[in-house]
């Protein structure tokens, strides 16, 4: 049933990700994007990702799309027809994805007990965080790799998300709609 | 911005259970999945909602834009002051193990403490950089239009 619910997600996803390419109107491209968002978060709930899942669906899908849609105001609805470029950017694109290919290869199957993180890390966080004796506690242990195994990372994105609001800001400006600007 | 009955009801009818579910999965995700980051996504949903309904500026009377200013360096900064807090009570940057008294090996109260703090943090910075994100984006708009 897992492997049919599978094929099916990841054929939807192949077939968005065309259309997403093909497409030159942005609104269609934006609302493609959060349904390849949607279609992934289902891909992470079958592979029990359940918080990966939701945060890819919340932000992903819901905001991006938001915003995505407010920066489309600014700039127009229609992407600028290319004129004909070289074949270079295919070349670069087939070469990239190619090695990204080969790079798999190496890697362990998904769910293999094989797998270098199964055989130390995910077993100490599954069997000695939660618990009132544990290391952490919460029985999340999502929550306890997260916020406190790797809270320096946390930390990390937390300023990646800050830097981008400061970014946006000295770009755009704070956002007032006060009545100054009408007076003006 | 005077918007449909239909679609300003339901916008009414929904707004107050998304905060409350952001708040629920703010502090629910000791225990299911949810957290800060999610959390602060979808405050900032419901507020987006409000602004998308109500207009920018009755949306801006509720939330101003430089108290969102305000929160998206105070959410960072509770983050890191736990972590300096932690350091000046004798443990390692982050070691929440240090932050109430211990009774075993591993301290789960502190802990809990401590992750309750950074969630907070990763929550209040997620929220307010949405919310201000979003206004620098629609006010761009309102600008054009007034000239």
């Amino acid at each position: 049933m897992i492997v049919f619910i599978d094929i099916v997600l990841l054929t939807l996803l192949v077939a968005t990700a065309i259309s997403l390419v093909r497409l030159r109107n942005l609104i269609a491209t934006i609302m493609l994007a959060g349904i390849f968002s949607l279609l992934s978060a289902c891909l992470f709930m079958t592979m029990d990702a359940v918080d990966v899942a939701f945060t890819e669906a919340a932000v992903g899908a819901g905001l991006t799309t938001v915003l995505m849609l407010g920066a489309l105001v600014l700039i127009g609805r229609e992407e600028k027809v290319p004129g004909k470029g070289s074949a270079l950017p295919l070349v670069v694109v087939l070469i990239t994805g190619f090695v990204l290919i080969y790079g798999t290869m190496d890697m362990p199957y998904f769910g293999s007990p094989d797998a270098p993180i199964h055989q130390h890390l995910v077993d100490r966080y599954v069997e000695k965080s939660g618990g009132p004796d544990g290391e952490v506690g919460p029985p999340n242990v999502v929550t306890s790799v997260l916020a406190s195994y790797r809270g320096y990372d946390t930390m990390g994105e937390v300023a990646v998300i800050f830097t981008a609001a400061v970014s946006v800001m000295l770009l755009l400006g704070v956002g007032f709609a006060t009545k100054r600007e009408d007076a003006s | 911005m005077k918007m449909n009955p239909i679609v300003r009801e339901v916008s009414n009818l929904v707004i107050p259970p998304i905060l409350l579910f952001a708040l629920y999965v703010q502090f629910h995700g000791d225990f299911g999945p949810g957290g800060g980051f999610q959390a602060g996504v979808i405050f900032a949903a419901a507020i987006i909602l409000h602004t998308l309904v109500y207009g920018l500026e009755s949306t801006q009377k509720l939330f101003n834009p430089m108290v969102m200013r305000f929160f998206v360096s105070l959410g960072l900064l509770i983050y890191i002051g736990v972590g300096v807090v932690c350091m000046f009570k004798g443990g390692l940057f982050l070691d929440y193990n240090v932050l109430t008294e211990s009774h075993g090996a591993h301290n789960v109260h502190g802990q809990e403490l401590g992750i309750l703090l950074v969630e907070l943090g990763v929550g209040i910075t997620v929220a307010a950089v949405m919310i201000t994100i979003f206004y620098s984006l629609c006010s761009r708009r309102v600008r054009g239009k007034a000239e």
